[in-house]
């Protein structure tokens, strides 16, 4: 199984760990209760050096990643943007984040389970384009600082010349003699920053990060916090089956002029499911891949389900034939062969925190 | 005192002179994480030795409950459904039923000695 450059740090804090993606990740420290609160009241480290990174250069590299991925890509070198990584047939390959370093070097953060798929689909659709692909997984860590005090902290351990950043914002900052790219953003519906680096820089982060009271986090409390802030995952709610418009990713989708724009536009006068949030009305927790009823007819399907640290109720997203999916809704969920009550409900169970310009 | 037996699939069952009670073991309930949930047998329903009766879940996941040996669930711990945590807690001091069982049939259980050392 493969490691991040942090592995040593999370066995010595003897961190419960578990294989993502090919990873030997740490689950928990403590346990993912205490972690998702110290993220949603403190401030939280993440080791998620397992995501992937793909380096696009060359003289028509914003013209391909245009081609590429769903949402506008501009020559903005202070913007992160999130987008989708579509084939042909507009299913999703992935979703990832596109940071332009200059016009002709655009880096791509992928899910680490999608890094070799996503390398191998874009070589194969670079055809005439003058660009060049590098795989630099490998030689790139990445931490996750999230939480109210995250900036207050990277502030304290970073010093961010003349820096103010705005949600889906970056700047490359100088570190230890070279540099680390620092975005504020995030997967958790909290306020932070997400840094790349070289390995010894980016472990020199954690140490100061450790050193001074921010609280280590697994991947338990990553998913539960994405959750709760209704951010899809790749796998779950995001797969090679699903279109863009039923995961309700409308905002990351341009008109046309990538691949699988066709498709995806088509798709939105013919939309059979879609991405719902689901409420239960009895006790009991939805899981992923349980079965939705009405009425004894089989109407969806859970993708991602908790009894959240943070509420009373279990909660889930769930994809659910369009003409079902109308707000209140009152449906059954099958656990272990019990029929429950829930209803749909918006898929908002929090307000997100995140730092938007004034 | 009495006799407490292990199920391969991580529950124990305490056989004593008035009650046979069944709970989950340390293991299970580390293994777990931090429990959040309990799903309990219905008082007077009948299970089957290795037949779900149940089920815990922690925040990150579901675990089906079996039953150590067959019987007729006499009682609940209520308590667990309001405070499921008990059971990281103290798992092997928490019972989560107690069962008028139809016959010791220790098949297949284990020991505390010999349980303990198959999970290491």
């Amino acid at each position: 199984m493969k490691t991040t450059s942090l592995h040593q740090h999370h066995i010595d804090l003897q961190a419960k760990m578990v294989d993502f993606g090919g990873f030997d990740m740490p689950l928990y420290y403590s346990n993912i209760t205490q972690e998702h609160f110290a993220v949603r009241q403190h401030v939280g480290i993440f080791d998620v050096s397992h995501m992937g990174e793909i380096l696009i250069t060359g003289e028509d590299a914003l013209q391909f990643v245009n081609r590429l991925v769903s949402n506008t890509i501009t020559d903005n070198t202070k913007k992160v943007t999130y987008a989708l990584l579509c084939n042909h047939d507009g299913y999703i390959i992935d979703d990832l984040l596109v940071y332009v370093l200059e016009t002709k070097k655009i880096l791509l953060v992928v899910n680490a389970s999608n890094i070799e798929k996503d390398f191998n689909w874009i070589m194969s659709q670079k055809n005439q384009h003058q660009v060049v692909l590098k795989n630099l997984s490998d030689d790139y860590s990445q931490i996750a600082i999230q939480g109210p005090l995250a900036h207050e902290i990277c502030t304290n351990i970073i010093t961010m010349p003349q820096i103010n950043l705005n949600f889906m914002e970056y700047a490359v900052i100088p570190y230890s003699n070279a540099y680390i790219i620092m975005s504020r953003t995030g997967y958790t519906g909290e306020d932070g920053y997400e840094i790349y680096g070289k390995h010894e820089l980016i472990r020199s982060l954690w140490e100061t990060a450790i050193s001074q009271g921010v609280i280590p986090c697994g991947l338990g409390c990553r998913d539960t916090l994405r959750f709760e802030a209704s951010l899809p995952l790749y796998g779950h709610e995001l797969s090679d089956s699903i279109h863009p418009i039923e995961a309700g990713l409308n905002f990351a989708v341009k008109s046309h002029g990538f691949i699988g724009a066709e498709k995806i536009m088509l798709s939105k006068t013919t939309l059979t499911k879609k991405l719902v949030g689901i409420e239960m009305l009895e006790k009991g927790i939805p899981r992923a891949d349980y079965v939705l009823y009405k009425n004894d007819k089989e109407i969806g399907y859970i993708t991602t389900g908790y009894l959240l640290p943070t509420q009373s109720t279990g909660l889930a997203l769930a994809y659910v034939e369009i003409n079902e999916a109308y707000l209140e809704n009152q449906i059954h969920v099958d656990i272990r062969g019990k029929r429950l009550q829930c209803k749909i409900v918006k898929k908002v169970f929090m307000k997100k925190n995140y730092k938007k310009g004034e | 005192m009495g006799t407490k037996w292990y199920s391969s699939s991580d529950e124990w069952i305490l056989v004593e002179v008035d009650q046979v009670s069944v709970g989950i073991t340390q293991y299970a309930a580390d293994q777990l994480g931090d429990i959040v949930f309990i799903d309990l047998p219905s008082v007077g329903q009948h299970i089957e030795k290795e037949g779900i009766f149940g089920a815990v879940e922690s925040v990150k996941a579901a675990a089906d409950l079996y039953a150590p040996l067959s019987g007729e669930v006499t009682s609940v711990n209520q308590a667990l459904l309001d405070a499921p945590e008990l059971l990281n807690q103290d798992p092997e001091n928490t019972f989560i039923m107690t069962l008028k069982i139809d016959q010791l049939d220790i098949d297949g259980l284990m020991d505390e000695a010999t349980y303990l050392a198959s999970k290491k």
